[in-house]
This record gives C-alpha cells, structure tokens and sequence, in this order.
C-alpha cells in the first residue's frame, strides 16, 4: 500500500523537471503498472492518497475506535484457536490449582487453558477483553465528539444512524464475548439475559424458550453466543465500519471553523505521506496502550469465579462497564413494578431497564439529528463543526442525556460505592433513583447557562477586545482600562457562527380564516424552536464591532492595523 | 568481600545499610512481637483463669452485657456463645465495641493478649456450653483440598464476600467483610458462631474438613500471586471498569492530544 502511494504521490511532490526513476522505482513501478492495467486502481487510490483530512485530536477518537476494533480482531482470531463453545461436561486437570478436579463446561475447560496453558495465551486473553472495552468506549467518545460539534447535520445524519447502531452492536458484541467463558460471572449475565428476554409480555416464555432451546441454562445457548460473537455480529460490524469510512470519504470530513475554514473547502493535510505516517503511528501507540494495559492489569480472572452452577451467584456480579447503564437501571427500578393483571404477571421492574430501556435510548439517539433538523428547519449542508457552547440547547441536552446515562452506570456499582464509603447501600440506591429525575434537568439548566455565559464572554472580548490591565488617565481626569483588540485568527472563532432565532408562528389560518392543515405541527415546531432559541447570544457584527469602537471604550487601542485586523475578523461573521 | 570493602564509600552504601537494618529489626519485632503470636490448640482452662476472665470481663464487657453476662439493652446475653465467638470477637478487635454503629468493625490493633482473650473466653463458658475453640488441625487449613474448598466457599460464602474474598456490601449499611489474610482460626470461628450478618455453619451443616478446605482455599489465595497482572482489588468489573475511565482511557486520549498537537 504504502511503496503505492510513493509512486503515486511523486508528480505531484515534484515541481522543476522529474529526476529519472531509480532502477528500483523502475521495477516498483513496472509490477504496480501490471496491477493497474488488471484492475485500474490507480486512479482510485491516488484519489484516496491526496484526500485531505483536517487535523484535530478530537478526530482521533474513531481512529481509537477502529484500531482496537482490528486488534480484537486479531487476538480473537488466536483465542479461537483454542476455546470450545460447548457446554460439555469435562473434569479440569489443568495447572492452576485452585480448580484442580471441579467438574465444569468444556468451555470453561478451554479458557482456563487459554489462561494457564496457551503460551501467551492469558496476555491475549486479556488484550482481547481490554481491547474491546477501548473499542466501545472509543466509539462512545467519538459519538460524544460528533454530537455536541453538531457533526451528525446533513449530509451526515446516514453515518451518525449507523454510529449509533455500531455503539448497539459493539455493546452486545462485548456481551456475547464475555458470557462465553461459562464461568460463575459470565452465567449470571446470562442468566440476567434470559430474565430481559422473559420480561417481554406475552411472548417472553416463549423467546426465552427459543434462544435457549429450553429451559436455562441448557446446552445450546454457549454455541449460539459463540456463533454470533465470533462471526455474525463481527460481520455486521466490519461491514458497517467500512460502510461508515466511505461516507467519511464521500461526504468529506467536517473541521473546526477558523481562519480560511469555510463550509466549501477542508483544509488540512493529504494522507500522503502525512496522514499515513500519523495515523499508522497512532495505530502502534493505541496497540501499545492496549498491549501495556493487557500486561499490567487483569481483566475478568475467569479463574477466580469458578464454572457457572444456575444455584450460585457471587457478589459484584455486574456486567462490563458499557451494559453497566442496563444493570443499573434494574438495581433503580423499584420491585412494586413487577405485579399480575388478569392473569399475566407484568414485570415492569425488568422490562423498563431492558427491552424498553435499550430501543428507546438507542432509538433516540439515532433519531436526534432528525428531530434537530425538524426543529430548526434547516436543510443547508454544514461541514464547518459548532463549537459546544454556540448551541447552547444542544450542548444541555447532551449533558442532561450523559448524566442520565451516569445515574444508571454508577447505579450498577451502587454496592461497591456502599462499601468502599461506608454508606448505607438502600441510601445510595435512593439517591440515585432522585437524581435519575432531577439529576438531567439540573445538568441541562447548568450547562445551557454555562455556554450562555460563555458566549457572552466571547461576545465581550469580540466587541472589547482583552482586558490589558494597564489603566490610563486622560488629561481631562478620567481613567480607563485599556483594551487591547484581539487578533484576527482569535476573533475569527469569537464570531464565525450561527445562532438562529426561534421560528415565528403565523397566523395558522389563511386570509379567508381557512385553518392550515399543518397548524398544529406549525405551532409544535415553534413551541420547540423557542425551546432551542429563545435564549440565544447572537454573533457579533462588524456594524457592532464599529459601534463599539466609536463608544468611547475601545477607541484608543483602535489604530492603524489594529482596524484591519478586526474588520477583516468581523467580515467572516456575515457570511 | 574485597569488592564489598571496595564500595564501602559508595553514596548507596548508606542507603543498602539502612534497609538491611530496617528489615532486620523489623523482622526481628514481627517475630517477636507478643500481637503476632499465634496460640495453638485449645486452652487449658483452670478455675483462677475463669476468675481473670470475670475481672476482665467486668472492667471492659459489663456495661454492654451485664455484670453476671445476662445481656442489656445495648448487649446480647453471652450464655452459650461458647469460647469461639469471645476468640473471634475479641481476638479480631470487634470487641470491645468502640462506639455503637451498623456493624462492629475489625480494629487494630487488638487490646487484649491472647492470654487475657482465653481468660474471658474462659468465664464465658462458665456462663453456658458453646462452641470451643476450633482445634488447630482444621482451623490452621494445612493440608485441606484447595479446590474442594473453591468450590465450598462458591456455594455459600461468595454471594456475600464476593467470589475472591474481597468483601461485600449487605442492605442498610452492613458488609461482609474481606477475608484476606485473616487467621485460619478466626474464619473457623466466624463460620461456626455466626457473627453479626453472618448466618452460622455448623459441624453438621459443613463438617470440620470441610471448613478446612474454605480456609486452605482463603489461604491459597492470600498467597497465590494473580496470574494476569494487578488484580485491581478481585471486585469483579466494576473495579475494571473504574481503572479503565480513571487510567487507561485518560492515557489513551492523553496520547491523541499528544499526537495531535504535533505539526503535521
């Protein structure tokens, strides 16, 4: 890939006269002239190779994503190799002691020897399950990214559905993997699973029944999980990342707004040679961080919670960390949501945290962009990102969304929170149940008056410039603080945004006092538009930008270059 | 030696004395030490040690559990708690009660010697028969079946204490404790008295063996290094995932801000 890239991205590094090739860029040259006559590549990929990517390090939280999703890959191919998914009964007479002789699944057997017999084999283990955790989290932190800079707008809103399906299926992904040990831990996950499953009305028996081919545990859920962890969901993931790159590809990448940043251009560097060397250099770090990571700490110690037995369970039974928000929904859910009407018992206290909890998050998620774009009746494309707190609603409900999501997750740990703070574990749940109301409504107001301030403050400096702390006294007795007027790259950013106003409603009849059919969607969609804009902190413009110069505040620091340099940053605010 | 003598003046010679010195002298406290020392087998019990016993236990029980040990309001009567629950009790600091809460707390140090806890463990027989004190041959673990005691400690200790031993939480407040590196002799007696939350596994419900295989599997993993790195306190995912937001995924963004404030 890389020796291609060289040849194709000499004509364009060469200015003067080309050198004559080497004797080895000859013959380089010669067997990658035979592939291109075979399968016309060229073309294709010396497109790829100049694309220019913008720079940021926010952007590298999808590369995170997909480099650890490849060494997962990679140590899940080793760890097949070995592991058994079968629920066979086997006696163990391994080396690690501390099971000599207990009789357990055969995939039990066969981690234990992962861990203990398999040279390199607890390392991989344990690069396999850190590195998928590093994949999901990385894909949250990119989703994070994505939506509070307001990347997820047309003509993106296709890949931000498909992020948000890749988060789902990362998730149940890490489930499958971590239930297919059969120990104590992964069984109780299961088992937890199959409860979810029951809680649906009606059907639940029966879908349980069907995914377990019986009653639980049986023999056949170990097999299923395998063939979903190993092939299907990867399939299904590998596809939809690749499907997610080439619209990175197609739609280009969005950039922080800045100087000579408009919404028709990228600006940034080629992959050749500068991405490909950063980015390949990013993929050793991230491995290295997981390898290190792997070696140092361990992750799920299969061997310390004993092959499953349906009639045990052990403390701190608790799922990863990225199902953690379900299990703490369930530890939330009072136990009165469970009762019988008519006959059929209705288990609310599972089903709410599960079959419910888990569409509608993820289904809102995916739905965002659409529902902001119904709400602001914008159908511009938009490649240049919002800084968070130029969208002041968006920004709180993304904050409210995220402290919702921490209720629950730390809802999960509540027991370990009970011991490691001497607290009472009924009082924490309590708490938690409280703050998982009133916990996203204080964020979102905090948040939204935190960015409004911020935008004030921005709004002051743009019009201001920067307190100098020098004081002056005029020969007339007065005395000021001197503003010094702030570069124009700085003010560029201050003021290179938009902040629509909240849509006006109209009459909602026309002049024959005939009502419109679409009144009523009309007077929602303005109820929510002054939701979103009703507090709102407009840019400011080079008229106020005059205004304020000839106020009397700024005029002594406003000469000679110093005009320029605000009016040409006051000019990218029009457009 | 010549090369010793040759280094005598090597600024990590003061240094390499003062550590040797520090382990020697504390090496020698540790052994010495009157705390540490282990009583093996079951106490000679005379009438002048149940007369100790009740001195001891009126200057530092009574207000709790009564002048003749018939109990209070504030303290369970202590007929027929037998010798193991006063050894237990006392020998790992929860008694005598420093204040009122959820839960008596193991303490250290342990204000009584193992002298004067026999002595009131004495008196406390005289009031009623209990369990005694667990003899050394399966109270000490040695020679029990590690893996037997796994699975035994699976069965009817983890759902509390966790599947390592690290301790768990109970409603309102109330925990089991961890078990690491807790005397054999002590996990014997919690066993067969039942302190506090604790239900009480008697001889029939898990014979001596059996208890001594839980304490030789305890003990096996006091000693036994976690293969797979930093065990990050064995509390299951929830300490993983507290590693992983606190530690590794700062590192890893740390690396992407590093990276990326780098010219391209």
């Amino acid at each position: 890939m890389s020796t291609t890239a060289h040849g194709e991205s000499a004509p364009v590094a060469d200015r003067g006269p080309r050198p004559a090739p080497s004797p080895a860029a000859k013959k380089i040259g010669g067997v990658l002239g035979w592939f291109d006559d075979r399968t016309g590549l060229a073309k294709p990929v010396r497109y790829l190779m100049h694309k220019v990517f913008p720079d940021h390090w926010s952007f590298m939280l999808g590369e995170v994503a997909m480099y650890s999703m490849v060494v997962a890959l990679l140590t899940g191919v080793f760890l097949t190799l070995w592991f058994i998914p079968s629920a066979g009964h086997v006696e163990y007479t391994g080396s690690y002691i501390g099971l000599n002789g207990i009789h357990m699944s055969e995939a039990y057997k066969s981690t234990l020897d992962i861990s203990f017999d398999v040279k390199g084999g607890l390392l991989i283990r344990q690069i396999h399950h850190w590195s998928a955790n590093f994949f999901i989290a990385a894909v949250g932190l990119h989703a994070c990214r994505i939506f509070f800079t307001g990347a997820f707008r047309k003509p993106r809103e296709i890949n931000w559905v498909i992020g948000t399906i890749l988060l789902l299926l990362a998730c149940i992904e890490g489930f499958a993997g971590y239930s297919l040990p059969d120990d104590l831990l992964s069984g109780t996950g299961i088992r937890v699973m199959e409860g979810f499953v029951q809680s649906a009305p009606i059907i639940g028996s029966y879908l349980a029944y069907f995914i377990f081919d019986g009653a639980f545990p049986g023999e056949a859920i170990i097999p299923r999980l395998y063939i979903a962890h190993v092939l299907l969901v990867p399939a299904i993931l590998v596809g939809l990342v690749a499907a997610h790159l080439v619209l990175v590809v197609v739609t280009k990448h969005t950039q922080y707004p800045g100087p000579g940043r408009t919404n028709e251009n990228v600006v940034g560097f080629p992959v050749m040679p500068v991405y490909a060397a950063k980015a390949g250099g990013f993929f050793f770090i991230v491995f290295g961080i997981i390898a290190l990571t792997s070696a140092l700490v361990t992750i799920n110690p299969v061997w310390m919670y004993g092959p499953y037995d349906p009639s045990l369970v052990t403390a701190d039974s608790q799922p990863d960390w990225y199902m953690g928000f379900a299990d703490g929904a369930l530890r939330l859910l009072p136990g009165w949501l469970e009762f019988s009407a008519l006959g059929y018992t209705l288990s609310l206290n599972l089903a709410l945290g599960s079959i419910v909890l888990l569409p509608v998050a993820f289904g809102l998620m995916g739905a965002y962009p659409f529902l902001e774009a119904w709400v602001t009746g914008d159908k511009r494309e938009h490649h240049l990102l919002d800084r968070p707190r130029n969208t002041p609603t968006r920004t709180a409900i993304g904050m409210a969304a995220i402290t919702c999501y921490l209720v629950m997750f730390l809802a999960a740990g509540n027991d370990l929170m009970a011991i490691k703070m001497g607290l009472s574990i009924n009082d924490i749940t309590r708490v938690l149940q409280v703050l998982f109301f009133l916990g996203p409504i204080i964020a979102f107001i905090v948040t939204k008056r935190i960015c409004l301030s911020l935008q004030r403050q921005d709004r002051e400096l743009a019009l201001h410039g920067r307190e100098s702390g020098r004081i002056v006294a005029t020969p007339d007795g007065r005395f000021y603080e001197a503003h010094e007027p702030i570069d124009k790259y700085t003010m560029w950013n201050l003021v290179d945004y938009d902040a629509p106003k909240p849509l006006e409603l109209t009459s909602g009849e026309d002049a024959r006092g005939v009502k419109s059919p679409t009144a009523k969607s009309e007077k929602r969609r303005a109820a929510w538009s002054r939701f979103y804009f009703s507090d709102r902190i407009p840019p400011v413009t080079p008229g106020e930008v005059a205004a304020a110069h000839h106020d009397g505040h700024g005029h002594e620091a406003i000469e000679g270059g110093h005009r320029e340099a605000v009016g040409s940053g006051s000019h990218s605010a029009g457009h | 030696m010549k090369a010793l003598a040759a280094r005598r003046r090597h600024p990590a010679a003061l240094i390499a004395l003062l550590v040797v010195g520090l382990i020697t002298v504390g090496g020698l406290f540790a052994v010495l030490s009157p705390m540490q020392r282990a009583q093996a087998g079951a106490p000679q019990v005379s009438a002048q040690d149940v007369e100790a016993g009740k001195k001891l236990f009126l200057a530092n029980c009574a207000t709790c559990h009564g002048a003749n040990g018939q109990g209070t309001k504030t303290g369970p009567s202590l007929a027929g708690v037998g010798a193991a629950s006063v050894d237990f009790q006392v020998g790992t600091g929860r008694m005598p009660l420093a204040a009122p809460g959820v839960q008596a707390q193991r303490t250290e140090p342990v204000y009584f010697n193992q002298t004067q806890i026999d002595q009131m463990a004495a008196y406390v027989t005289s009031l009623g028969p209990g369990p005694g004190i667990p003899d050394e041959k399966y109270a000490s673990g040695q020679g029990g079946n590690i893996a037997r005691g796994g699975e035994i400690f699976r069965v009817n200790c983890a759902m509390c204490h966790n599947f390592a031993g690290s301790g768990g939480a109970l409603t309102r407040g109330k925990y089991a404790p961890p078990l690491k590196d807790i005397e054999g002799k002590h996990i014997y007696e919690a066993m067969v008295t039942g302190p506090q939350s604790m239900p009480v596994f008697n001889e029939t419900n898990l014979d001596p063996e059996a208890k001594r295989d839980v304490i030789a599997y305890l003990h096996f993993l006091d000693k036994n290094e976690n293969p797979g790195g930093h065990a990050l306190g064995n509390f299951g995912p929830v300490g993983d995932g507290f590693f992983f937001w606190l530690i590794a995924i700062p590192v890893m963004l740390g690396a992407a801000v590093w990276l990326g404030k780098k010219a391209a």
